[in-house]
């Protein structure tokens, strides 16, 4: 593990840049899109529909599909390019077996003819190249993992005979059959009841630890964030605008975007009587604006805003943001708010 | 206040007209953009558009009448060869009557009878098909076991028996190749229906308070009309092809009438004397079909975002990659 | 609220209302028919200009109910009244009467609006189709229902491709208010939104409510933002209503173990709280309706079962005034 430290971050995505080339014009749905992500860490990726997470998660595992294209940027696994021109053979390995994917949606990312005992064992077959027999007992013994109860019995069942929650368990059993060093969760409990969120996000909880994986974990909820990252990046119209330490960036968020995400966010612990919306509407990122993406909605914004796009820039405590005016506080009561909660 | 309801109906009435030469223009520039993109499927519409053009101007463009005898000419060959006559392009017949000019109103009966054909069944079926998916029921059950039971029975000897029976007229012949295709109408209609009752916004419009021809008329047939034009065009290239085997089989158009299918069935008796007979007609056929279904292809993926999406991008990023 | 819950005659009254379905499937070519009760002896009342928060996880019939009182379903038992006036067995010319006071707002900004029709196309049908207004008549209504929804007047001529989803869900608002209904049922209205978004949107329902009386039954699955809007929050689970209360007292006296454990559930975006909380994690599933557990439905999940929770279904009782709840320990 130390001497593996020594090496840097597990995971390096670099000034990403993908474009989606359509009809009705080019829509630039990541812009230069940096972070990074450490061994045994869980990293969340917030951002609303269209902030370009998913697409860096897609981007990440190469499934990046017309009319879409990676346009700039470098992606770097363990110190290494995954998109650098000899690298096919090299990112081919990675994917799949260091890197997993989780999806969103268990039923559609199932499929419904073959057992779940036949989707897991194919794989172990594929890629560890285990036989008939070692397969299955490794398929139920992933599945005895992820809280399935009755693993032997489940491996004989098809999707529809399972429920949300335990398709998502089995969903990632087959995510953790490689031993994967990094799971990347996209949405992994918005399909899910209130109840069952909570079971997974559990799960995910013990893995983490027990396995020692790394998490990236993608999700437009942030109190999913806040149960589960150690770290978090905010991402908005294909940037990201602020990241740190998860209890740091609640406590004292520095982007004006961040600060009107928690503000608009309903919580049963605080009664407000009316909610701090952010107006307007995210930019149509096939026509992006000038200068911070934001500041069509920024209550603070001004005309260096305008005029020039913030880079994300180091601060103390090892965050980094994208704001002319950071820890401005944007939004009426933001101080005051601050205060109440601390 | 019934002054006031009527220049409310009117300026309703003018409102919408006021924007659609704009629309028609639109629509227009967008087909032929669309065309561009296809050359196989600007191919196809083009010997199509010839076609009718043909067909409609027959009388003028055909050099003699297309049964004037004239046996002194018979069996001319095409001008070309050996022995032609400039005065017959495509050669004549076994009465001496002109090729080209049978073949060019030919072209009418073919077209027109595909026409009617379609139109005719097309209705018949999508009726059915709407009352079928939207009201279900019994309803349903009545107009899909009459589909099964008339998809079942061979198309080919039910026209054999009517047309037997009843004088074989274009008429005829048109309601009996309508009786036979009408089936896949209802049964894509019915499909298409189904699924877009359980759309939500058809759910929407019953909620505000819409009526079921409203639903029908507003909200469920729009879905309809990529895919049956689609399936029409393609239907018109099978009853083209009906209709020329059941001339062939004299049960179709009678002489002294003209039809591709009639002169292919006359020509074939001197298939080793006089080759352009079977063959000029033979090949006006399949040129129509072949166009049709370029045209049916296209269509399909012009009206198919997601075809439409994909040829794009190909495009486009190579364009921008490239700069 | 509570006062005005006592002085005024309810707008909507739901009576031991039940949903059966019939499915076919088990036995040889799926001949067997089992009966499904999606919802179960369901009653409760809405009061003009109040909003009842009706939530529920997936299976727990609590959109079944809200399609229910919109008679959108035949197959029920039990009476809906409409400001007193029994709608249960309403059909035809009359139901379509009726859609004049009872409309809906969708979950889905995307499905529910006819993608070839415009703006003001949509916003106008509900009046065209009630003879309330045609052609330009119509106009000047629509712009003042987009105003009112926070729309500009230039949205009228666009289709709703051209929106985000916030305003396409602003459009589906304009046109369930076109009618000027009393009561709206806004099945997870908010749901599909994003979180900046979604405050707009509940903000606009909030004032919307002030300005016209009207009575919302605002279903979801997420108690966070029915906190924020409900006067009164109904829970079910498993096709049955388990705990109806004023939302303070759900929140601060939850009296059901299921209410608790999914008050436990909700996350609170804050890490420090959120990961110091008790947290009740739920084992097992929620049952099916095709199989329903014996006595009462909560009894497989919850940790304080007994056997008589096994044996009989809990009544659904007032316990406090105003507090009603279906649990033996309660």
């Amino acid at each position: 593990m130390s001497a593996a430290a020594a090496e840097g971050p597990l995971l390096q995505v670099k000034g990403l840049q993908v474009r989606y080339f359509t009809e009705r014009g080019t829509i630039e749905a990541s812009r230069g899109v940096t972070l990074h992500l450490d061994r045994g860490e869980t990293l969340g990726l917030v951002g609303e529909s269209g902030s370009g997470k998913s697409v860096t998660s897609q981007a990440i595992l190469g499934l990046i599909r017309e009319p879409g294209r990676i346009v700039a940027g470098d992606i770097v696994w363990k110190g290494r390019s995954l998109l650098a021109a000899d690298g096919a053979a090299y990112a081919r390995r990675v994917r799949g077996k260091e890197i997993a994917l989780v999806f969103q949606d268990p039923m559609t990312s199932l499929n419904p003819v073959f057992t779940i005992g036949l989707q897991i064992t194919e794989v172990l077959r594929h890629h560890l190249k285990l036989g008939r027999r070692a397969a299955s007992d490794r398929a139920a013994e992933l599945l005895d993992l992820v809280g399935i109860s009755a693993p032997r019995q489940r491996l004989a069942q098809y999707p529809h005979e399972l429920s949300g929650g335990m398709r998502q368990r089995a969903l990632i059993a087959m995510a953790l059959s490689c031993e994967p060093e990094l799971l990347v969760a996209d949405e992994p409990t918005t399909a899910l009841d209130v109840t069952i969120q909570a079971q997974i996000l559990e799960l995910l909880g013990s893995l983490q630890q027990r396995l020692g994986l790394s998490i990236l974990l993608i999700t437009h909820d942030l109190g999913v964030v806040a149960a589960l990252c150690h770290r978090v990046a905010v991402i908005y119209a294909g940037r990201i605008v602020e990241t740190g330490r998860a209890a740091d960036l609640f406590a004292r968020p520095a982007h004006p975007y961040t600060m009107g995400l928690l503000r608009s966010t309903p919580r049963i612990d605080v009664v407000r009587p009316r909610l701090v919306a952010i107006d307007g509407t995210p930019p149509d990122l096939s026509h992006p604006p000038a200068g911070c993406a934001f500041h069509t909605r920024c209550p603070i914004a001004t005309d260096a805003c305008m005029a020039e796009a913030p880079s994300l820039v180091p601060q103390a405590g090892g965050r980094t943001v994208a704001c002319w005016r950071a820890f401005t506080p944007a939004w009426p009561g933001e101080a005051a708010n601050r205060r109440a909660r601390g | 206040m019934a002054m006031t309801k009527s220049t409310a109906g009117t300026l309703a009435h003018a409102a919408p007209l006021h924007g659609r030469p704009h629309e028609l223009f639109n629509a227009l520039r967008g087909i032929a953009r669309e065309l561009r993109a296809d050359k196989l499927g600007a191919f196809g519409t083009m010997i199509l558009l010839v076609l009718v053009i043909v067909a409609i101007a027959a009388p003028a463009l055909a050099p003699y009448d297309p049964a004037a005898q004239s046996l002194a000419d018979r069996l001319l060959p095409p001008a070309w060869l050996a022995g032609g006559s400039p005065a017959h392009w495509l050669g004549t017949d076994h009465l001496g009557r002109d090729v080209l000019s049978r073949t060019i109103h030919g072209a009418r009966v073919s077209l027109l009878v595909g026409v009617a054909v379609v139109a005719l069944a097309g209705t018949f079926g999508t009726v059915l098909g709407l009352v079928a998916g939207y009201f279900g029921g019994r309803a349903d059950t009545i107009i899909m076991r009459a589909v099964d039971i008339q998809v079942a029975f061979p198309a080919l000897l039910l026209a054999l028996i009517i047309l037997t029976v009843v004088k074989p007229t274009p008429g005829t012949l048109v309601i009996v190749l309508a009786a036979n295709g009408w089936m896949v109408y209802a049964r894509l209609v019915r499909g298409v229906v189904l699924s877009s009752r359980q759309s939500l916004y058809v759910e929407a419009a019953e909620i505000v308070g819409c009526r079921p021809l409203r639903v029908i008329f507003r909200h469920v047939l729009p879905n309809l009309t990529s895919p049956l034009v689609t399936l029409a065009t393609l239907e018109f290239a099978r009853i083209v092809l009906a209709e020329a085997a059941l001339s062939f089989l004299g049960l179709g158009v009678q002489p002294p009438a003209t039809s591709w299918g009639l002169d292919v069935a006359a020509g074939k008796n001197y298939i080793f004397d006089a080759w352009w007979l079977v063959t000029v007609p033979g090949t006006a056929i399949a040129l129509t079909v072949l166009s049709i279904n370029l045209v049916a292809s296209w269509i399909r993926i012009a009206t198919d975002p997601r075809e439409r999406q994909k040829r794009f991008a190909r495009g486009a990023a190579v364009s921008e990659m490239g700069a | 609220m509570t006062m005005m819950t006592t002085t005024t005659a309810p707008l909507v009254e739901v009576q031991n209302l039940s949903v059966h379905y019939a499915a076919r499937g088990g036995g040889w070519l799926g001949r067997r028919i089992r009966p499904i009760t999606a919802v179960e002896d369901v009653s409760f009342a809405i009061f003009p200009g109040e909003t009842l928060g009706l939530v529920g996880e997936s299976g727990s019939g609590k959109s079944t109910t809200g399609r229910a009182i919109l008679r959108r379903i035949d197959s029920i038992t039990g009476r809906i009244l409409f400001r007193g006036r029994d709608i249960t067995q309403v059909r035809g010319e009359a139901l379509r009467r009726l859609r004049r006071h009872v409309q809906m707002i969708f979950q889905d900004p995307y499905a529910s609006l006819n993608p070839r029709m415009t703006v003001l196309e949509l916003v106008a049908e509900p009046l065209v189709v009630h003879g309330l207004a045609r052609g330009e008549a119509a106009e000047p209504r629509v712009a003042s229902l987009l105003a009112l929804v926070g729309l500009p007047e230039s949205a009228m001529e666009r289709y709703p491709h051209e929106f985000s989803g916030g305003q396409r869900q602003r459009i589906g608002i304009a046109r369930a208010l076109a009618l000027e209904p009393d009561f709206i049922v806004a099945d997870e209205a908010v749901s599909a939104l994003d979180v900046s978004i979604r405050a707009q949107i509940v903000n606009l329902l909030g004032d919307l409510q002030a300005r016209l009386n009207l009575a919302y039954l605002f279903i979801a699955h997420d108690l966070s933002v029915v906190r924020h809007i409900s006067h009164r929050i109904a829970i079910m689970y498993a096709g049955k209503l388990v705990e109806l209360a004023d939302r303070d007292a759900i929140f601060r006296q939850p009296l059901h173990p299921y209410t608790r454990a999914l008050l436990s559930a909700i996350l609170i975006p804050d890490p420090q709280i959120q990961q110091q909380r008790r947290r009740i994690v739920l084992t097992g599933e929620i049952p099916s309706p095709a199989a329903p557990p014996s006595g009462c439905r909560f009894h497989t999940r919850c940790a304080h079962a007994t056997a008589k929770c096994r044996a009989e279904a809990p009544p659904f009782e007032e316990k406090t005034p105003g507090h009603f709840a279906a649990c033996w320990a309660a």
